[in-house]
């Protein structure tokens, strides 16, 4: 038995009286990936913040290679070789991808940087990464893969011990998942420990060794993947069993009403090519297609964020036109965004004002929803939703990522739409939230409203949507409806020759 | 509704407790009034008046600041207006179509920089630099490059005469506080314009018309800014384009910052503002009655900044809210949150 690389027991953590952290423990093997699971909450974050010295523990004690450690800033503790790689990549997007990979260690000459050098070792680095790019170009003209194998270089070439990824998979399609797999498999066949944050079931079985779970701050074990059956995974997380979300197919049964909004020869140069676009009364339309396919070009179309160049637009037979958001708002539409802190949330406003806010904008400046109708208003999300919050009063900001995308879908269904489009809406959500949206999804289309779901998760497509589009290159490739609707038709069209596409 | 009296003890209350209380250990008859001709007289009262352009002002900067803006330029509008009061008067205009054109002055004046900042998204900083640059050559070609003195009874009453025994400038100050107080408070105003400060981009998507309301506070400020600039032309009796409402611009974003009013935009509070302004002249009006030089005002002004912004840090918080028992609130939201919110609950 290998001696593990690093080694953390008993870890206590409080904020004030709040115990996040109570008795935890992680033991990361060399040459292993380590996956780190647990809901919303559980106390993940917190965990990573301590062994990466972002956070100080109140007890307990972390060993790396055997000798004990106290890191006291994530500068210290990459020093001594535990690297990190968050969610949302901490690069500079306006540096270039070599200043990147060395900021901070320029290579020097005469006291100034010596870009040749520096350059030279980012191609030396990256070629073991097999990426080939311009190390002279700035970060951004890059895609969030490229972008997150250049901070996986960087986070490696500095601190070579651990390497702890906080969902690296959340932007990437499925190709790029592979790529990062491959990275992934050899750099644990250096030796490396790995540690990896997902809310993806199936990655975690695709590519980790063992996962420890953690449940309220506490561990419920740390078990090999290879005698851990699914379902006794998700017990762990959850603390009780739920029924298989991939086993349920809700959408495809469903009947839908009238015609409600209809999108004619809808188009954006550069970012949607024609489209026509039925959405009916009570119906769930998923939207599938690989990242870049334009599936958010559209939904901004839809919602009048941009303005096509050409198309009409008929709501219950009257034509209509989408200046700004206002006006689509106006016709009853909603629209949760993918990105719910850049484009979603209003981080220091509380959940409440978070929660009433789009219903206030339609009613206008000069109407005033009272203190009560507010308080009223959120009361009731919270508790529909079960947003967790420790009060209605506490800024959005604080709230974890799958309550805050609960508060921005409560602040859309407070105003009663009649078309929702949401864009990824159980991205980075635990998997009891998840399931819990998908339902609340399906009861809201038999109230009649419809249903525009964008994600990149196609199980979750395909259980419950009644009609699925395949977007492929910027235009609708292909459209699935009812039986018809599986992955492997899904998959099949977006993979179809372009000669075939009935668009 | 009830709250504990703890939410009203501000560093901001404090701070100005403390000058006053230095002002008058410095010069013991700081806090005598008395009233003659009809009007209160002394150093309290003085502070108010003197206090009341750039507290108008800061009233206007504090709705600016709280979408994430800034306005450079109010300090020359106050010269714009003073101009065009002082030209019309001087021609003969009755008071109150002058009073109006000064005031439409101001709106077309923060007009531009709104349209600036939210039509063509320039910068707010820069935005408003121009008309701060550009500003003071309209004032002067109003003028004609000269001090435009007058004698009309009602402008100068604007400036030096009273109400109710107060002088005019406290009554505008203060109505102006009240009435934009109650306009953002009890209409969802407030609300728009936090959101938008604290996330433009989420605001529009959930229906906000950012653009007119950007447009809005930049023209409010423009219109606070006339006013302010009447009245400095009714207190000299002329207008000077060179020199009146120099630097107040700086005086009314501390006034602002001082108040409570983060420059990263989102909550905001207008009365703390006013308070703010208040602090600033109490300091000055005590220089002034101590017989200090008054370069000596500069020095102190800096230290008393340095004070004030240090107990309203993020750290200061963090302490306070150690030390403070009572005070058992969730680990992340800090301490500094909470009376913000509570002022706005008793207004509604």
């Amino acid at each position: 038995m290998p001696e593990p690389v690093l080694s953390a027991a008993h870890i206590d953590k409080s904020f004030l009286d709040n115990k996040v952290l109570d008795d935890v423990g992680i033991d990361l093997m060399p040459g292993e990936i380590h996956a780190l699971l647990g809901e919303n909450g559980a106390g993940k974050s917190t965990l990573i913040k301590i062994l990466t010295g972002a956070y100080t523990h109140d007890a307990g004690t972390i060993l790396l290679d055997g000798k004990p450690v106290h890191p006291r800033d994530t500068k210290h503790a990459q020093e001594m070789g535990v690297g990190t790689v968050y969610q949302e990549v901490n690069l500079l997007p306006n540096m270039t991808v070599a200043e990147n990979l060395y900021i901070g260690r320029q290579p020097l000459k005469f006291g100034l940087v010596d870009n040749r050098k520096m350059e030279r070792d980012a191609r030396a680095l990256l070629s073991r990464y097999q990426l080939n790019v311009d190390v002279g170009s700035q970060l951004d003209t890059y895609s969030v893969a490229v972008q997150q194998i250049v901070a996986i270089a960087r986070a490696v070439d500095i601190s070579g011990k651990v390497l702890i990824l906080d969902e690296p998979t959340a932007s990437l399609d499925q190709h790029e998942v592979e790529v990062l797999f491959g990275i992934l498999q050899r750099l644990k066949a250096d030796g490396l420990a790995i540690v990896f944050i997902t809310h993806f079931l199936d990655q975690v079985y695709e590519i980790a060794d063992r996962a420890t779970v953690l449940r309220n701050g506490r561990r419920v074990g740390s078990r090999a993947m290879a005698d851990l059956p699914r379902m006794d995974l998700v017990t762990m997380m959850l603390g009780h069993a739920i029924a298989d979300t991939h086993a349920l197919r809700i959408g495809g049964g469903r009947q839908p009403g009238g015609l409600f909004a209809s999108f004619k020869d809808y188009a954006l140069a550069g970012k949607a090519a024609p489209f026509d676009l039925d959405l009916h009364e009570g119906e769930i339309v998923g939207v599938a297609g690989l990242l870049g396919s334009g599936r958010t070009e559209m939904a901004r179309l839809l919602f009048g964020i941009d303005r096509p160049d050409s198309g009409e637009l008929t709501v219950k037979g009257k034509p209509c036109k989408l200046r700004e958001p206002r006006d689509a708002i106006a016709l009853g539409f909603g629209f949760a965004p993918e990105d719910r802190k850049v484009d979603g949330i209003l981080g220091d406003l509380t959940v409440r004002e978070n929660i009433a806010i789009a219903l206030q904008a339609r009613q206008g400046w000069t109407r005033p929803l009272s203190q009560k109708a507010q308080v009223d208003l959120a009361d009731r999300f919270v508790r529909a939703l079960d947003i967790r919050t420790t009060g209605i009063e506490q800024p959005v900001k604080f709230l974890s990522g799958g309550n805050q995308q609960k508060v921005v879908l409560a602040r859309w269904l407070a105003t009663n739409p009649k078309l929702l489009i949401l864009d990824e809406p159980t991205r980075g959500i635990d998997v009891g939230a998840h399931a819990e949206i998908i339902r609340m999804i399906n009861s809201l289309c038999d109230q009649g409203m419809s249903l525009l779901v964008i994600s990149s998760e196609l199980d979750e497509i395909v259980a419950y949507s009644s009609r699925v589009l395949v977007l492929r290159d910027r235009a609708i490739s292909g459209e699935l409806r009812g039986a018809h609707i599986s992955v492997g038709a899904i998959v099949k069209m977006i993979a179809m020759q372009p000669e075939v596409q009935d668009a | 509704m009830s709250r504990p009296l703890r939410s009203f003890i501000k560093p901001q209350f404090i701070a100005l407790a403390l000058i006053l209380l230095l002002n008058w250990i410095l010069f013991p008859g700081f806090f005598n009034l008395f009233f003659r001709d009809g009007r209160l007289y002394g150093s309290l009262i003085d502070v108010l008046n003197r206090g009341a352009p750039v507290a108008i002002l800061a009233i206007g900067m504090t709705a600016v600041i709280a979408t994430r803006g800034i306005d450079l330029s109010v300090g020359a509008v106050m010269a714009i207006a003073g101009a065009v009061a002082a030209t019309m008067v001087g021609d003969g205009h009755p008071l109150f179509l002058v009073i109006m054109a000064a005031l439409a002055a101001g709106l077309v004046c923060g007009l531009w920089n709104g349209s600036l900042v939210a039509l063509l998204g320039l910068q707010p900083i820069i935005a408003t630099l121009i008309l701060m640059v550009a500003g003071r050559g309209i004032a002067q070609t109003i003028t004609e490059g000269f001090i435009v003195t007058f004698n009309d009874p009602g402008l100068i009453f604007m400036g030096s005469g009273s109400i109710l025994g107060l002088p005019t400038p406290i009554i505008i100050m203060v109505t102006l506080a009240a009435l934009a107080t109650a306009a953002f408070r009890l209409t969802a105003l407030g609300l728009f314009v936090e959101a938008i400060g604290v996330n433009r981009s989420a605001s529009t998507y959930a229906g906000l018309r950012s653009r007119a309301l950007l447009i809005g506070v930049y023209t409010f400020a423009g219109f606070c800014a006339a006013i302010s600039g009447i009245i400095a032309a009714a207190d000299i009796r002329g207008a000077d384009a060179n020199n009146v409402g120099l630097w107040l611009e700086l005086d009314a974003i501390l006034a602002v910052v001082i108040g409570g009013t983060s420059l990263m935009g989102g909550r905001f509070s207008i009365p703390m503002s006013v308070v703010g302004a208040l602090i600033i002249q109490a300091m000055n009006t005590g220089i002034l009655v101590s017989g200090f030089p008054p370069e000596f005002n500069l020095l102190v002004k800096a230290a008393l900044i340095i004070v004030i912004l240090v107990v309203q840090s993020p750290l200061a918080g963090r302490i306070w809210y150690f030390i403070a028992p009572s005070r058992k609130r969730p680990p992340p939201s800090s301490p500094a949150e909470t009376p913000a919110t509570s002022t706005e609950g008793t207004l509604k």
